[in-house]
């Protein structure tokens, strides 16, 4: 399938590349454009009009009207910029202890490269979903509670990329000759391995948005995250799963969407540049 | 040829071509063969010898349909006087043509080696026989390809190659990290297949093994072949060849006068026009720059307009 | 100076075999010695433990009866028989052979190596070429001793005969030390003044 579609765009004269680039172009557009709207959306847009209460998605509510009448799509945009900045936060902080930790790991070995591949093992080992409840709980829930929970617990499966690429460039020939020429420890790092590791770690950066998304959302949903007065996508999908029995489908139906959309558009950009940065797939 | 041999492997003006990415997205050819011609004919081993990494086993890619999906070819492959296309591979390869690739990873790693030998269209006792042949012990059969040693599992890949009783076998490099007992023992094997009647091609950068074993030996030089001559001519000495490279190449070796030329191949993606050499022969003129066709001289062929019936220029 | 190694026993961990077992050898400067063997008889492990990459399990490696040097440049240095592995993919030419010392104009002259490589990638030379910028990398006079792995295995024979030239020409200029890891005992006869057999040295094995 995919070699058809390859020969496809090839017969038109668009390359791999560019299509990859059209690709990352087209979702960059769609994270970029609902994160600036949300911020700079008038709260007026999504406020209480009790007499418009449960309307079905028409030409002047795109998304329908929720039991308070506010207006849903405003409130989804809204919401999944909220959720954006919260999971990209999360996320950058979360992909800093990985690096930190995964260099560390690989530089030292040793007890430390033992003590870290422990603590991943255990947070890999529990139950995701629960150790983001415990924290975000003990954390106070709210804003704060939510990100911090989301910003801890998403490091473990980049450390260990960030951990092979340094093992991998450190017992590399050119790295070894480096030091017997005499170049520092400190120059090496600097010249030879942060330059390696970055792609690994940009891509392993955007992967992980849509996980630390998808969990703040989840925890939402289950009322351990956002405060209900903030529209956000978890809160708007567990009101909607009050009214979803009666029929009013669109409350659900069109804010998951938009999440879902976000998601893959993360997904798509990371596994893009994957495709770039990759050698053995680069020249295709 | 001395002799008139049934042509089994016919290669013509072979052009492979990998499409890279330039800058941005633009997109390149790098020619990596360019008008290579080729036969290899009945009962004998012809040998294609170059440096390692010159392009040598893009053209046993090429022979059999595994090169990568950004290359762009040109020119005819004929196997028997058929040319050997998709169609044609997938009926003749893994019986009337084998492969014995590079590297022993080709083995299936989670693949006992006796079934693997035998692969679709073998049968036990066959496999029994060969590994008879090349004294495997029995009980190779039920090992993993990880429990073989370096020389055990070279046999095995040669093995499973002649399974189908072949009449072509293409070689890849079948000699590195063997020590000189176990790789002359592994030509040998090559030797009685041929003399059973396969034709044999054999890409390798040992020239002192190719010396040894081969019926005919052809250069590789920058993407393409610039002399075929039979093995004697190479012993003889640079006098008895026909190309100015092929003799330079003579003058280099250790055990002749170690001398080198100064200069390097051009690199596939900055070929000069007309002869690959010109930049770095002492006969060069102007003809040098136009097409160079491949001559007969002398029972062997040459890539070079001013070689001569004399050897002189 | 005089670059010796000193009952070097070598295995990879406690259940592994040995590899390595009382292995002494010395080289003097300016003298060009030719280790031959086999594959699989840890020749490129001597030549890794006496360039300083590894430790020996016991054993140790004396250059003018002093250990060599943990930190800094080091006087004894490595060549590689794969070139590619050897230069920073990531890195232009230029910068990969002046990473430890400016080599003259002259040497590169000598070496082959053309001003217009210094501003291609790896990737656009070939193993040849790339083996040109790792000799001339670690040819810089705070080397004293040269160990050559496999150096010219994979190249075409004019090239091999071509880098041999100016090795030899360095040898007998600066009173370089050459230890030259072969499986090619023609060149091994032909470049060096004396062939070790690695197989007779390695004891009890």
């Amino acid at each position: 399938m995919n070699e058809n579609r390859r020969s496809l765009l090839e017969a038109r004269g668009i390359s791999r590349r560019a299509w990859i680039a059209f690709v990352i172009v087209c979702a960059s557009i769609y994270l970029i454009g609902v994160f600036i709207w949300g911020l700079l959306l008038n709260p007026e847009t999504y406020a209480v009009h009790y007499e418009n209460k449960f309307l079905a998605p028409s030409l002047a509510h795109p998304f329908g009207t929720d039991f308070m009448g506010r207006d849903m799509f405003y409130r989804s945009i809204k919401g999944l910029s909220t959720s954006l900045v919260i999971g990209v936060l999360a996320a950058i902080v979360s992909s800093f202890i990985a690096l930190f930790l995964g260099i560390v790991s690989a530089v030292f070995g040793g007890w430390v490269d033992k003590l870290v591949n422990l603590a991943i093992d255990l947070c890999m080992g529990l139950p995701h979903l629960v150790l983001l409840l415990l924290i975000s709980f003990m954390m106070g829930r709210g804003v704060k509670g939510i990100t911090i929970a989301v910003a801890v617990t998403h490091w473990p499966a980049l450390s260990r990329i960030v951990r092979a690429e340094v093992l991998q460039i450190r017992s590399s020939q050119y790295v070894q000759t480096a030091y017997r020429l005499g170049v520092s420890p400190w120059k090496v790092a600097v010249t030879h391995m942060i330059p390696h590791v970055l792609p690994a770690y940009f891509v392993g950066l955007m992967l992980l948005f849509p996980h630390a998304i998808m969990h703040e959302a989840a925890v939402t949903f289950l009322g351990f995250g956002l405060p209900a007065e903030m529209p956000s996508i978890g809160v708007i999908l567990s009101e909607a799963m009050k009214h979803i029995v009666t029929g009013k489908w669109w409350l659900a139906v069109f804010p998951g969407l938009l999440l879902l959309a976000a998601l893959m558009f993360f997904d798509a950009i990371g596994e893009n540049l994957k495709k770039l940065w990759n050698p053995s797939s680069g020249n295709e | 040829m001395t002799e008139k041999r049934e042509t089994i492997l016919d290669v013509e003006d072979l052009v492979v071509a990998f499409r890279m990415y330039d800058k941005g997205f633009r997109k390149k050819d790098l020619e990596v063969i360019h008008s290579l011609s080729l036969k290899v004919g009945k009962g004998e081993i012809v040998a294609v010898v170059g440096s390692s990494g010159s392009g040598k086993s893009v053209l046993a890619h090429a022979a059999l349909g595994l090169l990568p999906k950004n290359a762009v070819t040109s020119g005819r492959i004929r196997y028997k006087g058929q040319t050997l296309d998709n169609a044609k591979r997938k009926q003749c390869l893994g019986r009337e043509i084998a492969y014995i690739p590079q590297s022993v990873d080709y083995l299936d790693p989670l693949m006992k080696v006796g079934p693997q030998v035998i692969g679709v269209h073998g049968t036990r006792e066959r496999q029994r026989e060969l590994f008879q042949q090349y004294q495997l012990p029995q009980e190779t059969e039920s090992k993993y390809p990880f429990q073989l040693s370096g020389g055990m599992a070279r046999r095995v890949l040669i093995s499973s190659a002649v399974m189908g009783q072949p009449e072509l076998i293409i070689a890849d490099e079948p000699t590195p990290g063997l020590d000189l007992e176990m790789a002359t023992e592994t030509l040998s094997h090559f030797r009685e297949l041929a003399d059973q009647g396969a034709a044999v091609l054999l890409i390798t950068h040992d020239i002192d093994l190719a010396f040894h074993v081969a019926d005919r030996i052809a250069v590789f030089y920058a993407g393409t072949i610039v002399e075929v001559a039979p093995k004697e001519d190479f012993l003889a000495g640079k006098d008895a060849l026909r190309h100015p490279y092929s003799k330079a190449f003579l003058d280099a070796l250790p055990q002749n006068a170690f001398r080198p030329i100064p200069g390097t191949q051009p690199y596939a993606g900055n070929l000069p026009s007309g002869c690959l050499f010109a930049d770095r022969c002492p006969y060069r003129d102007e003809a040098c720059a136009g097409e160079i066709p491949m001559r007969t001289i002398r029972n062997g062929e040459v890539r070079c307009v001013h070689a001569a019936e004399s050897g002189t220029y | 100076m005089q670059l010796k190694a000193e009952h070097i026993d070598f295995r990879y961990n406690e259940k592994s075999p040995w590899i390595l077992k009382d292995v002494s050898l010395s080289v003097e400067e300016g003298e060009r010695v030719a280790i031959v063997g086999p594959s699989g008889y840890g020749k490129s492990t001597l030549a890794r433990i006496l360039a300083g990459y590894r430790k020996p399990v016991s054993g140790q490696v004396l250059l003018d009866e002093k250990p060599l040097p943990g930190k800094g440049y080091c006087p004894v240095q490595l060549i590689y028989q794969h070139p590619e592995l050897a230069v920073n993919p990531r890195w232009k030419m230029g910068k990969t052979l002046t990473e430890a010392w400016q080599p003259p104009k002259e040497l590169l002259d000598r070496m082959g190596i053309e001003p217009d490589w210094l501003t291609r990638w790896p990737s656009e030379l070939s193993g040849g070429e790339l083996q040109r910028f790792c000799i001339a990398r670690a040819l810089s006079p705070k080397t004293r001793f040269l160990i050559c792995d496999e150096i010219s295995t994979m190249l075409d024979v004019i090239t091999q005969a071509q880098i041999w030239q100016v090795l030899l020409e360095e040898s007998e200029k600066n009173r370089l030390g050459l230890l030259v890891i072969t499986h090619n005992i023609t060149l091994a006869q032909r470049v060096c003044d004396r062939i070790i057999e690695l197989p007779r040295l390695n004891k009890d094995l």
